[in-house]
């Protein structure tokens, strides 16, 4: 097991998904409890499901020095960038610390290949990419990650994590080991994912779509719902910024059991879970509020639920937040941990939207509703393909185990 | 509070993997090096490490890594299961992407759910961890040419911040379709190292790790030269061929407006 880690504060995030762009918009949609799922109107050929689907991607343009980095992923990510200030605090922390001085270290399962779909469905006569489609930087997975850093102008360690639908929760720990290290200062981190035909219909041929809205850990659910969202967020030494809330642990462990399902005793969940405790120096019953992967395929949803009652009092609130967003893959992490973020900020627990006939699997723990109580601890879980793990700790600023 | 500025990390080789289409094995590097004619291996990798079911099921992007892992880790002598692993790959598998988008374009009922979860990234993390029963921290990574610096700078940090060895896989498959034209991978490469914090018994060489804003390019002789511009982690030759010597230094990527350069140091 890991020592216990010195916080980090976070002195800027954002988020936008199909519940808003930015954190007011994303706030107020949870307040309404008002789901951000629309029917399907995406993949280039039909397909029954519903989608979260983020407003106004295709009318961001990127500035003309960024042109070449075009594409849906790309766009979404500038999208992201440019709300709650978060261009402003980069740039503060740029001219504090040096270009060269703050890391990138984003996460996605997507990247752009929604580009290189677009590249294959007009190919030229001779079988070939398009003139415009010949951008090798877009047609790779670190597409992402090289176009945020060239947006904010910086020069530091610069990394894609690509762990399926863990990605962008494990950035947070890529962060800490830098910074502890003194490798960098600062670092940004986050993810990005966007729609495309290649997850709906790769995830619809695993069967693990629902032809309707998610539900979240309902007795009645039967798959998830794809999104897409970026969110991002600024990560220095607790000493700067001593009233900024923080990242207190993580965690990080492996399944060893499966491609695409959970083990079924949730070990590697588990182990990340306790990782990220001893980290931050807490015992399960100071964690006031748990944001779940809850992704509503049957089996992710048993095997999370059970340890939730496995492992925390009933004091402690969970709710899993894909029904608001759908389940936004690489940028699920990002998205999860500025609503646990949030949760702390504003003592808002947002209730397990489309759980109407609850999982009977489920505890006392379990917050279908709305809440409002003050949070001090927040933690937010990620699993990905590949029995890939992490678990994230939040807490307010000031705060002390 | 303030933290020293750190810019030099320093690990230990205890286990090197490599394969690619002429050589077996780091082994074989040396006796090119050496002026000699290894014998070049079977068209895919063996990656015994995998069960045979699964090696059959396998794609060629995780036998590729699967082989390597499984060199180094024997070469270390420590067990699987008890390293956190890193892998590194700038594409990840470029003929399921292939396959992908070319299906899509077309039929895109007809995607195939295996190559479509066979298309993660971390789909060789997966099947390692699954095939030696390790719950450690797994990671997939990439940062397009500079994949294998990147891998490298990620893997060193975790060896220091958490004190405990690490499988570093990097590895890239040769090109297929229409994607060739943009990846310019024509030569599959795979490379792993067994990096540990302390020297042991087992330690193989020592090397400093150096952030620099400068970019170089180290002169390989062919027909590493070649090899390195022909795969996305063809830096691998860079610190290979350097293993390979026994001493010295060279340069890789690590971002791009960021070079890595790494000095084999003596264990002494």
């Amino acid at each position: 097991m890991p020592a216990s880690m010195t916080p980090l504060a976070i002195t800027a995030y954002t988020a936008s998904s199909a519940i808003g762009t930015g954190l007011s918009a994303q706030l107020e949609t949870l307040r309404q409890a008002r789901s951000g799922l629309r029917p399907n109107n995406f993949s280039s050929a039909p397909l029954a499901c519903w989608i979260g689907r983020v407003d106004g991607v295709e009318d961001v343009s990127l500035p003309s020095s960024l042109a070449a980095w075009e594409c849906r992923n790309n766009r979404l990510a500038w999208l992201g960038l440019n709300q709650d200030s978060f261009l402003a605090r980069v740039q503060a922390a740029r001219e504090r610390y040096g270009a060269g001085r703050i890391a990138v270290l984003l996460g996605t399962s997507t990247a752009s290949i929604g580009a290189t779909e677009e590249a294959y469905r007009r190919l030229d006569a001779d079988g070939g990419f398009a003139d415009d489609m010949l951008r090798p930087a877009i047609h790779a997975p670190h597409s992402l990650a090289a176009f945020v850093t060239a947006a904010l102008e910086l020069e530091g360690p610069c990394l894609t994590i690509s762990t399926a639908c863990s990605s962008s929760a494990k950035v947070f720990a890529n962060a800490e080991r830098m910074i502890r290290l003194g490798l960098v200062d600062a670092a940004v981190v986050g993810g990005v994912d966007t729609l495309c035909d290649s997850v709906l219909f790769g995830f619809n041929a695993l069967e693990l779509v629902s032809a309707e809205p998610c539900r979240p850990f309902d007795a009645e659910r039967n798959g998830i719902s794809i999104g897409e969202a970026a969110g991002f967020a600024l990560l220095e030494r607790a000493d700067t910024a001593p009233d900024a809330p923080q990242l207190l642990g993580y965690g990080e462990a492996s399944d060893a059991h499966h491609m695409s399902t959970p083990h079924p005793e949730g070990v590697g969940a588990e182990l990340a879970l306790r990782a990220a405790l001893v980290r931050a120096g807490i015992d399960a019953a100071q964690v006031g509020y748990i944001n779940l992967h809850g992704t509503a395929t049957p089996k992710n949803d048993e095997v999370e639920a059970a340890m939730v009652s496995r492992v925390f009092p009933a004091s402690t609130r969970a709710s899993s937040t894909k029904g608001f967003t759908g389940h936004t893959l690489g940028a699920a992490g990002i998205v999860e941990a500025t609503i646990a973020l949030q949760a702390i900020e504003h003592g808002f627990i947002p209730g397990n939207l489309g759980g109407d006939t609850p999982d009977p699997l489920c505890g006392p723990q379990f917050a279908w509703r709305n809440e409002q109580q003050r949070i001090d601890v927040a933690l937010s879980n990620s699993f990905g393909f590949g029995g890939n793990n992490a678990c994230l700790a939040f807490a307010r600023g000031g705060f002390s185990a | 509070m303030s933290v020293p500025r750190l810019n030099t990390l320093r690990v230990c080789v205890e286990g090197i993997g490599l394969w690619s289409p002429q050589l077996a094995s780091f082994d074989a590097l040396k006796t090119l090096l050496a002026g000699g004619t290894p014998e070049p291996p079977p068209p895919r990798p063996a990656a015994t490490t995998l069960p045979p079911n699964e090696r059959r099921r396998a794609p060629e992007s995780v036998l590729l890594a699967v082989e390597v892992a499984g060199q180094a880790v024997a070469m270390s002598g420590r067990t699987a299961a008890t390293l956190a692993c890193v892998f590194a790959s700038s594409q990840g598998d470029q003929q399921i992407t292939d396959y992908m988008c070319a299906t899509l374009a077309k039929a895109p009922n007809e995607l195939s759910p295996t190559r479509f979860h066979n298309s993660v990234h971390n789909a060789p993390a997966g099947y390692w961890t699954i095939a030696t029963d390790c719950q450690a921290p797994s990671t997939a990574v990439c940062a397009q040419r500079a994949s294998f610096g990147a891998g490298l700078l990620e893997a060193a940090s975790q060896v220091l911040a958490e004190q405990r060895p690490v499988l570093l896989v990097c590895s890239d498959t040769s090109g297929s379709g229409p994607m060739l034209e943009v990846t310019g991978c024509t030569l599959s490469l795979g490379c792993a190292l067994v990096l540990a914090p302390e020297v042991s018994a087992t330690t193989l060489a020592r090397l400093a790790l150096t952030l620099t804003p400068n970019h170089a390019t180290v002169s390989l002789p062919q027909p590493l030269a070649d090899w390195r511009e022909a795969n996305a982690s063809g830096d691998a030759w860079s610190l290979l061929a350097l293993l390979a010597r026994g001493h010295g230094r060279c340069q890789v990527d690590a971002a791009a407006t960021l070079g890595l350069q790494i000095d084999l140091e003596g264990i002494a």
